[in-house]
């Protein structure tokens, strides 16, 4: 018989903060620019250069901090880790390693069953490498030469660790969503994996279920997507099992996923781990910050993810609803403007999932660039509400109004879509098309009540589009059920 | 006019330079002339930017003056960045470097009208006290040309006492900038930590490290220190303070602490004791009192200075790969080239410090070394603290010798780095410390005397060496090397 084992697993993220400048100069930080044109002395470690610390990286990473539910220090620190890799300019990345700027958290797993709460231990600033491009080999082995692009040295990241209290791979994964929405929420990175702008490093061991005990950890690295983080936490899980069951040690190691291989493979033990020499970074003046200055940051602090598909549910969307406005930052901003123009959130929302949402997909837009068109929607909401257009009219406007920015009043007016008031008019075409299908109202009498919704469609053609199947539905029922004078 | 020496001082160039009497060209001439005909018996200069200094100085005379610097001519010490002009450290390692930027001192220093001449020898990175251990071979004394200038920046204050420039400017992180001023019979002063930008200068202990001014007067130190100090954002660790400007005041009042240790008693050459009891019984007639300082955290000044320099030098010195700029000697491999370029970049002296300092901050030694001098350090900064509540300026000696023989010392690192005694302790607190030249030897040897102050307290101690030099103007005396310079050509007009 088998023990039952279970795996504890905690992550290392690297995300990129979003500012405009890189983290100690003034170089931009726009990704894809040709190599090395985004460098100055300081970023490409030159003798005498100096660092000076860019303030919004600070509020960023406060920023996210205090949405973690961290404690953002009244005294950090920069530290120097020491190391020789050429992407590295200085010989040495500035980091925070004592006196990182949070510390705590927790990040809540919204599963389907409730939240599972994720402790954090810490978040800490320091600056990205440069890149290196390997020629004459995908990879460093092999290849002739490599090159070395500047551009990304410097751009400001925070080291988000969590405490091991994931369980199993889907765990891993929708935590590193959750974290990205997270992050992207509050603006403070793209979420791009693909561009590496959020990175995740694994720390995975293994023991007996129900034990306290942890076992020996291998750190997985190289884990830059959603799929390939899942895949190599499975994987990893496996091989420890497999091992311990077959009785042999697991090694403190760094292990490297490979796609190709669909496994993870040795990088380097324990015993080969640099020894970094970290020092406090005699250049950088500790980052003092005091209640004032938290209090002002705090203040743009958005509603977070998880309070924004709370409000959805409660205000009577689905689970899957809400979690698909909450999951796109823009969308919300844009649910949020047609609601801030008087539409009650769960009409808003309906129709922007409904029929906003592919508008934009076939326009190639992002809800990011139509939020000046929300008006026109909210009263194009307004006018179906109100029963003076009818659903499928909605349908033919909405195009104009949200991607070509229309006004809904003066386009229904030009196609002449108006819902009538009903002067009696709809009840009179109701009685001349049902007079005129004598066998299928015979059959709706006879118990065949499916014929109904043939019925009431061929009232609808008659009234041409402007007639809505909430009215003309209840005049056709009201009509087959009155006995008829002849 | 006759030319005397009082032409050799910064202020009293701007002034003749000022009144029509000589352009801004003739003096970058005149002292580009003094530099050909001296510096082939002194190596004082590593590179000499002869065209563009000249250039500038067309340029200054086309326009009004307006620089309290307008046409001095001003060395840098080879570790500052100029753009476009070598920037060595004395090292193998930079060689062909030239950095892409001005250091922030460059830029103040060229707005207020100097003209910069060149570059100075040093020890190589800052690494030594006698200017031996730079690539470009030793810079010797003016005074004997058998001595060794002090270190590091031993060009800088040959260059000045032999009148090359009026100023250079130097770096001190131990005592740099003090002791070659000291021994060369100049004026040296390191600032506040702080108060001038080292945004541009190649870091040794970034903690501890400081430019300021080699000159011939205190007012002359004052007059660069006032261009070249005050706040940088490129800098974070500058002051956030003001402009700083001097005015002299009368040092009657002043309450003068003697560092008992380091004016007389053992390790103190007896003429540098004797020159030191001269000044303090002059500073009690001018109606100063004079208050004996113990301060026994001393004693740890040496090991904590060396365990924080060494160890910020191993991670300052990591840049240096071959990579990027300067040397590079390839091998097989990543881990080849990098071995070999550091290998034959650097010279002994500084290997020993980064395999001094790596150690110190290695995984298990970290806490008992690197961590406890920082303890100590602020101990230190601490005991000064009280010192300097007590009293306005602290005396000693800034080196317990005059100048040694060239070699003398070179295979005894330890000898070398004692005689640092008096000075590294204002770097580890922080102070600003000033040396003024307070006699010679029997041998003719330039002694020096050094003031510390509070930290931003440069006025006091600029008040107390000005107030000493006025009495006793060692500075007019030449070094034997300058005794055939005729007179500076007045009106020299372009
Ligand atoms: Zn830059």
């Amino acid at each position: 018989m088998s023990t039952p084992w279970e795996a504890v697993i905690g992550l290392e993220v690297h995300a990129e903060l979003a500012t405009r400048t890189k983290i100690f100069c003034g170089c931009p930080t726009t990704f894809g620019q040709p190599p090395n044109s985004q460098v100055c002395p300081v970023c490409a470690g030159m003798p005498g250069a100096l660092p000076v610390l860019n303030a919004e990286a600070v509020r960023m990473a406060a920023l996210a901090g205090m949405a973690l539910g961290g404690i953002v220090a009244d005294r950090s620190r920069f530290d120097r880790k020491n190391y020789f890799y050429p992407d590295l300019p200085k010989g040495y990345q500035i980091s925070q390693l004592a006196m990182p700027i949070v510390s705590g958290g927790h990040l809540d797993l919204p599963l389907e069953e409730g939240p599972k709460r994720i402790r954090l231990i810490r978040i800490h600033l320091e600056e990205d490498a440069g890149k290196l491009v390997h020629r004459g080999s995908s990879g460093l082995a092999g290849a002739t030469h490599s090159l070395v692009d500047l551009n990304r040295a410097g751009v400001p990241l925070i080291e988000i660790v969590s405490a091991p209290d994931l369980a199993n791979a889907e765990e891993a994964r929708l935590y590193l969503q959750e974290l990205r929405l997270v992050l992207l929420t509050l603006g403070v990175n793209d979420g791009r994996l693909e561009e590496g702008s959020l990175r995740c490093d694994a720390n995975v061991s293994v023991r007996p279920a129900g034990t306290l005990a942890l076992g020996t950890r291998v750190e997985i690295k190289n884990l830059n997507s959603f799929k390939f983080l899942q895949k190599a936490i499975e994987s990893e899980i496996q091989r420890q099992i497999r091992r311990i069951e077959a009785g042999e040690p697991i090694v403190q190691e760094t292990r490297l996923w490979q796609e190709d291989k669909g496994t993870t493979v040795s990088m380097r033990s324990k015993e080969d781990a640099a020894d970094y020499r970290y020092f406090p970074d005699p250049d950088l003046p500790d980052v003092v910050l005091d209640d004032a200055w938290r209090a002002a940051v705090s203040k743009g602090l958005p509603e977070l993810p998880a309070a924004r598909r709370e409000r959805g549910v409660a205000a009577g969307l689905s689970r899957s609803e809400a979690h698909q406005l909450a999951g796109d930052p823009a969308l919300w901003h844009l649910l949020e403007t047609v609601v801030g123009h008087g539409t009650p959130l769960r009409d808003a929302a309906r129709w922007l999932l409904g029929e906003g949402l592919g508008c934009l997909a076939d326009a190639g837009l992002d809800a990011e660039a139509v939020l000046d068109r929300a008006g026109g929607f909210a009263r194009l909401i307004e006018l179906v509400r109100a029963k003076r257009l009818a659903t499928p009219s909605f349908r033919k406007l909405v195009r104009d109004v949200l991607v070509h920015g229309a006004e809904p009043e003066a386009l229904a007016h030009e196609r002449g879509l108006w819902l009538e008031p009903d002067d009696g008019s709809s009840a009179r075409i109701v009685d001349e098309v049902l007079r005129s299908l004598p066998d299928q109202v015979a059959q709706w009498r006879s118990g065949k009540h499916q014929v109904r919704g043939f019925l009431v469609g061929q009232v609808l053609r008659a009234l041409k589009g402007k007639g809505d199947p909430a009215t003309v539905g209840p005049l056709v029922d009201r009509w087959l059920e009155t006995p008829t004078a002849d | 006019m006759d030319g005397d020496a009082t032409l050799e001082t910064a202020a009293s160039l701007v002034g003749v330079v000022a009144a029509g009497d000589l352009t801004a060209r003739g003096a970058t001439r005149e002292a580009l002339d003094r530099v050909i005909r001296m510096d082939a018996s002194l190596g004082a200069m590593v590179h000499v930017s002869a065209e563009r200094a000249l250039a500038r100085a067309r340029q200054l005379d086309e326009a009004p003056p307006a620089g309290p610097l307008h046409g001095v001519a001003i060395a840098l010490k080879d570790n500052i960045c100029r753009a476009g002009e070598p920037t060595t450290c004395a090292s193998r390692m930079l060689t062909g470097w030239a950095p892409p930027y001005d250091a922030t001192v460059v830029r103040r220093l060229e707005a207020a009208g100097a003209v910069l001449v060149g570059k100075t020898n040093m020890d190589e990175f800052g690494m030594g006290s006698s200017t031996e251990t730079s690539a470009f071979g030793p810079t010797r004394n003016p005074w004997q040309l058998g001595c060794v200038p002090g270190g590091s920046s031993g060009g800088a204050a040959a260059a000045v006492a032999t009148g090359m420039v009026q100023v250079a400017i130097g770096s001190d992180t131990g005592g740099s900038i003090r002791q070659p001023a000291a021994l060369c019979g100049v004026v040296g002063l390191k600032p506040t930590y702080g108060r001038v930008s080292r945004y541009g200068l190649v870091a040794y202990g970034s903690s501890l490290d400081q430019m300021g001014p080699l000159a011939r007067t205190v007012a002359d130190a004052a007059r660069v220190l006032e261009v070249v100090a005050g706040p940088d954002s490129r800098d974070a660790t500058c002051m956030d303070e003001g402009p700083w400007t001097w005015a002299p005041r009368p040092i009657a009042g002043m309450r003068i602490g003697v560092l008992t240790r380091l004016v007389e008693g053992p390790g103190l050459q007896p003429e540098v004791a004797e020159a030191l009891a001269k000044a303090m019984a002059w500073y009690e007639a001018a109606g100063c009192t004079l208050v004996p300082v113990a301060m026994p955290e001393l004693a740890w000044a040496i090991p904590t200075y060396y365990l924080l320099a060494t160890a910020e030098v191993s991670s300052n010195l990591s840049r240096f790969e071959g990579m990027r700029f300067g040397l590079r000697r390839e091998a097989d491999d990543l881990g080849g080239t990098l071995e070999r370029t550091r290998s034959e970049g650097f010279g002994a002296e500084v290997k020993r410090r980064i395999l001094l300092g790596t150690f110190a901050l290695s995984a298990g030694h970290q806490e008992a070394y690197h961590g406890r001098a920082r303890k100590v350090r602020q101990l230190l900064t601490e005991a000064h603290d009280r010192v300097f509540r007590d009293v306005d300026v602290l005396l000693s000696c800034t080196s317990p010798t005059t100048a040694f023989p060239l070699g003398s010392r070179l295979d005894d690192p330890l000898a070398m780095v004692l005689s640092d005694v008096a000075t590294v302790g204002a770097n580890l607190a922080g102070l600003p410390a000033l040396s003024v030249p307070c006699g010679f030897d029997r041998k003719g040897l330039p002694i020096g005397m050094q003031l510390q102050g509070p930290r931003g307290g440069e006025a006091i101690i600029l008040d107390a060496g000005h107030a000493y030099e006025r009495a006793h103007p060692w500075w007019t005396a030449r070094p034997p090397v300058a005794w055939d310079l005729q007179p500076l050509a007045g009106g020299t007009r372009a």
